[in-house]
């Protein structure tokens, strides 16, 4: 067992452990701060991968952007005992019992996929550095680039019309 | 690695955010697991990107593979919209019903 698989099966925990300490963690503030480690754990498969272009956006959008605009939310609107949802067993049986058969239903659908014998390549390959992904970017996917950026403008617009005191 | 390892990693922590949405009341803890499952599809479009990579070469195609990792990229930038106008959301409903459980808004109205 080399380093590489030793790596993949500490960050697939890491990524696990947290995701489900986010789900049945009840203070928020700790949610988000697991939901920070999955996030770095996932980063860390995407530099297993080699795909170093999106191991530092994920960083910085997700980690670093996202889950802050999530802490101010959590200190803004000033979470404390008494609004805490009332407590009913038999949904949160019912929604555990249906993610499982989801999760039953797709693995053993994919088990024995034709997929089975392809090997993802791991710590080589340059698809994945920012020079090829730029030059991509810019030639073939220029124009979905520019559209997103108007996709940017609309959600700050239309974020401050909703966030504004009337 | 396998490309089943990352199959099934993606599809449990998908299979996770899908627990979280149905189970939590907290509007805020559900938009989180809707995070944490567009980022189990990131991880597993990363990885077909590599093993299409790899199959790409041997067939004398060195570029195989980028649109998955471009595709990754514009996932991440409807995220961040969508979070922003989100949590705008969130916190205008705080404002008017003064929680954030998803139990009262079960009648579209306040």
């Amino acid at each position: 067992m080399g380093i590489t698989q030793i790596l993949f099966w500490l960050l697939s925990v890491m990524a696990l452990f947290s995701a489900l300490m986010v789900v049945t963690n009840k203070n928020p503030v700790y949610s988000v701060l697991w939901l920070i480690l999955a996030f770095f754990a996932i980063s860390g498969h995407f530099l297993m991968l080699n795909a170093q272009f999106l191991f530092i956006v994920n960083i910085i959008v997700y980690a670093g952007a996202i889950m802050v605009l999530f802490l101010f939310v959590i200190m803004l609107i000033n979470l404390n005992k008494e609004m805490e949802p009332r407590k009913n067993i038999w949904i949160k049986f019912a929604g555990a019992v249906a993610g499982g058969c989801l999760l039953l239903v797709l693995v053993a659908a994919l088990r024995n996929s034709e997929l089975k014998g392809q090997v993802a390549q791991v710590k080589e390959g340059n698809i994945g550095l920012i020079k090829n992904l730029g030059m991509e970017l810019f030639s073939t996917y220029v124009v979905p680039f520019e559209i997103s950026s108007i996709l940017f403008i609309s959600a700050m617009v239309g974020a401050v019309v909703i966030g504004k005191k009337e | 690695m396998p490309i089943n390892y990352y199959i099934f990693l993606a599809i449990s922590l998908f299979c996770i955010g899908i627990v979280g949405v149905l189970t939590r009341r907290n509007a805020i803890i559900i938009f989180m697991c809707i995070e944490l499952m567009l980022n189990a599809v990131n991880l597993l479009l990363v990885a077909f990107s590599k093993m299409h990579h790899l199959n790409g070469m041997a067939q004398g195609n060195p570029a195989a593979g980028t649109d998955g990792q471009l595709f990754v990229f514009f996932i991440m930038v409807v995220a961040a919209a969508e979070v922003s106008v989100g949590l705008a959301i969130i916190v205008m409903m705080y404002r008017n019903i003064h929680s954030v459980d998803v139990n009262f808004l079960n009648r579209l109205k306040h």
